[in-house]
């Protein structure tokens, strides 16, 4: 997982120049940056995105990688959270040619290699670090050792919907009664993923982690082979 | 970096309580765990106290609640940069249970285990004096299971991932062993004063 070189290069933080800035929905933002020295990353980790004010007061997050780690560029699903500071921030004033205080690649537990079976369950922008694994599992011509459950309220509200689609993944959208994935991921759903063999990752909010390991449990995922990332609505 | 371009931050007034690149995250109280929550069954629990102590001792529920109360009452603080301000844990101090089984002189560390295998790792100066409890009632209610209950450790000067919930195991070592977060990337003491988050800072 990276020497000890790797692993105090990746601590330092460095200024990412905006490269690319998109808006899927008014509620989110995908940024590319360019990462001076950049440590490749395993899909699962995240960045850490340090913004500082004239003051010297600063705020921080952590935004996993949605990028494969083949691509120069690291990219960033953010969702706009309504009064976060950040979210808003990257959301509503960033623009390309800008540079962000970053450090990473950051994580060993959430990480995927990419060689062994997995399947993925994500909720809301917790599908970003499951979108990163399955463009390295695409890059690596081995699409299949990924299973994808992804859950979100709208199809616009889902991160990269049109990729999800075209790999095959489960999707269920709970609040677009009528559209196509209109739905939930409930036990029925959860039980066909289920594999023994397989490690899981779970990321999303703490409901939403707390809802599906519950299933995955009870449908005989064993405890040991699920690995979570629960985002708050901060942090 | 000096400055980012167009940020202001939306708080002018910083309160002093805060740790540097912490945020009062309110009434709220995120839950982070990196592995599947167990359910532990409070009868039935136990914490053990043991390694490089005189005598190995393990307790259950009903009896550490006989023993002498303590409330924590303040503030703790998460790596992901939440702070909860002003709150409250009541259980026992680790020091009672640390005069229990006998320090022996040798002990410099310890490591935390939870009923999940989940570790962290803390020099001994962390946990006593004052610094360190077993807590089973959060602001008033029981802990609930998300949290940590029945029973987590509370290590309130250091960032949160050092207080393990669903405690089972305290071992006193003359060595420090990298917990799970620890091998995992982030720092090996966690003071949030000093902005310890992650290895290297």
């Amino acid at each position: 997982m990276g020497g000890p070189d790797d692993r105090r290069a990746a601590a330092r933080w460095r200024d990412a120049r905006v490269v690319e800035v998109a808006h899927p929905s008014v509620d989110a933002v995908v940024l590319r940056l360019a990462v001076p020295e950049r440590v490749q990353h395993h899909p699962g980790q995240h960045y850490v995105v340090r913004l500082r004010a004239p003051d010297g007061y600063t705020a921080q997050r952590s935004y996993s990688v949605a990028s494969a780690p083949a691509d120069d560029l690291v990219e960033l699903f953010v969702e706009r959270i309504d009064d976060g500071e950040v979210s808003s921030y990257l959301a509503d004033v960033v623009e390309p040619g800008d540079e962000l205080e970053v450090r990473g690649p950051i994580g060993r537990w959430f990480v995927w290699s990419g060689r062994t079976p997995a399947v993925g369950i994500g909720g809301g922008s917790g599908v970003a670090p499951l979108v990163g694994m399955l463009r390295h599992a695409v890059d690596l011509g081995h699409p299949e050792r990924l299973r994808l459950a992804v859950s979100a309220t709208t199809r616009l509200r889902l991160p990269y919907p049109g990729e999800l689609e075209a790999a095959g993944a489960r999707i269920a959208l709970t609040r677009e009664p009528g559209a196509e994935h209109a739905g939930r991921l409930d036990a029925d759903a959860v039980a066909a993923l289920v594999d023994p063999d397989a490690t899981v990752y779970l990321c999303g909010s703490a409901r939403f982690t707390g809802a599906m390991e519950t299933l995955l449990v009870d449908a005989g995922q064993p405890a040991g082979t699920i690995r979570v990332e629960r985002f708050g609505p901060s942090g | 970096m000096a400055t980012t371009r167009g940020f202001l931050g939306r708080r002018r007034e910083r309160d002093p309580r805060l740790p540097p690149g912490q945020y009062d995250v309110g009434a709220g109280w995120p839950v982070l765990t990196a592995e599947a929550t167990p359910r532990v069954d409070a009868d039935r629990w136990t914490v053990t106290v043991d390694g490089l102590v005189d005598t190995p001792t393990t307790w259950t529920l009903r009896e550490l609640r006989v023993l002498p109360p303590s409330v924590y009452a303040g503030d703790i603080h998460c790596v992901t940069t939440w702070s909860k301000l002003d709150t409250n844990f009541t259980g026992i101090s680790f020091d009672t249970l640390l005069d229990a089984v006998g320090v022996r002189p040798e002990a410099t560390h310890v490591v935390e285990r939870s009923t999940t295998g989940y570790t962290t790792n803390l020099p001994l100066e962390d946990v006593r004096g004052g610094k360190a409890w077993l807590v089973w009632e959060h602001e008033g209610q029981p802990l609930t299971r998300e949290h940590g209950g029945p029973v987590r450790m509370l290590v309130p000067h250091l960032y949160f991932w050092k207080s393990a919930k669903w405690i089972e195991r305290i071992t006193l070592l003359d060595h420090d062993e990298p917990g799970f977060w620890e091998v995992n990337g982030y720092h090996q003491r966690g003071d949030p004063w000093r902005e310890q988050r992650f290895d290297g800072d």
